[in-house]
């Protein structure tokens, strides 16, 4: 922290003032600074700052503090901060809008790259794979339960069924990296008598684009998803994440 | 048993964590349930989500999951119930990396164990005391 006073006449507070445009529901003026935000916040210590630090730093314009930390990248984005917050301030968004203005070369490359590969194929799969390794994977992995578990000769894993009522989503590190992991939730939809469906398209449940806070790749990958379900005429989209 | 906050918080609040609770107590029997402190849309993040598990920031993300790692020690639980897959990686790689003794679990792999149909394979995350359970 500094030792001297700050001279808040100096500093042009330019992300103080985009967020009063862009999230004017934000209610940045509306901090009572009472902390509660800070005290629920697992990142509280991190890089020297807390949520609460970051709203203040924001309304007193220090942008070149806010705009460079890297803390905003161990916000996990939970939402704790707001849900106890008592006059709602919005820091994830805020929080949100400081990773947008970091350069896209500069902001993580871990989830940059997930971000990228997603956006390869329409499995939005940021692992890469693709429609025809998940096919096989699913349908190998299927048959092999039909016959060699005892009571389950009926397992369906259905792939592409049109006008299934639920359209399930999955994390791509089961079918990428232990796909028998797949098994127990078919077998609970099998149980429970569920009408559901895999799609090819659309169905890694996982969308790095979104942290990455790369707005216009975080929608189209929502929409690749929304068309996927829509296409086979599903009722209801599961996520499991 | 962790609180997802994509699925609790930030989507359908308290009701779905008492639908939670009462799948869990379902499973493993109401006496072998232990919450954590606090709980439900209350609840700490893991430290799993948002991108964290990608972002390089490893170190960071293991003191941001020191919370998530007392609050579970703090149970004296020997299982800890996941039932998402950022917070099952990281409660994971929590117990791995602070030597926590306690295994993660997918609530799938505990719904199929309590229902007699878990197969052979389908138990990389339990530990030995229920890895040979109804085979």
């Amino acid at each position: 922290m500094a030792d001297e006073a700050l001279n808040l006449s100096e500093k042009k507070a330019e992300f103080r003032e985009k967020i009063k445009e862009l999230l004017p529901e934000g209610n940045l003026n509306l901090c009572f600074t009472c902390g509660t935000c800070a005290a629920g916040c697992p990142a509280t210590g991190l890089e020297n700052m807390d949520p609460r630090k970051f709203v203040r730093m924001i309304a007193l314009g220090l942008d070149e503090e806010v705009l460079t930390t890297p803390w905003i990248w161990m916000c996990s984005l939970c939402m704790r901060c707001i849900y106890a917050c008592p006059m709602k301030v919005d820091i994830p968004n805020m929080v949100g809008l400081a990773r947008r203005t970091w350069p896209r070369e500069k902001r993580p490359k871990g989830i940059i790259d997930s971000c990228d590969m997603a956006l390869r194929n329409d499995t939005c799969s940021a692992m890469g794979a693709n429609e025809e390794d998940f096919q096989f994977v699913v349908e190998d992995v299927a048959e092999e339960v039909r016959e060699e578990q005892k009571g389950w000769e009926d397992l369906q894993a259905p792939v592409n069924k049109k006008g299934a009522e639920f359209f399930l989503n999955q994390n791509s590190r089961e079918p990428v990296t232990e796909p028998d992991e797949m098994i127990p939730l078919w077998k609970i939809l099998h149980l429970a008598g569920a009408d559901w469906t895999y799609g090819t398209k659309g169905w890694a449940a996982e969308n790095y684009c979104l942290f990455a806070q790369d707005l216009e790749n975080w929608e189209k990958i929502v929409r690749v998803k929304a068309k996927a379900v829509d296409d086979l005429g599903c009722k209801v989209w599961l996520n499991t994440e | 048993m962790q609180d997802p906050c994509q699925l609790v918080r930030k989507s359908f609040g308290d009701p779905v964590a008492e639908d939670m609770r009462f799948v869990v107590k379902s499973v493993v029997g109401e006496e072998n349930f232990i919450d954590m402190t606090p709980n439900m849309s209350n609840n700490y993040c893991c430290g799993g989500g948002g991108g964290y598990l990608q972002s390089g920031y490893t170190e960071a993300r293991h003191q941001y999951g020191k919370m998530k790692f007392d609050q579970i020690k703090n149970t004296g639980a020997t299982y800890c119930i996941a039932p998402c897959h950022n917070c099952h990686s990281q409660i994971h790689d929590l117990n791995d990396h602070f030597d926590g003794g306690y295994h993660t679990v997918h609530l799938w792999t505990l719904i199929c164990l309590s229902l007699g149909c878990l197969g052979e394979n389908e138990r990389a995350y339990l530990g030995p005391d229920l890895a040979e359970v109804g085979l």
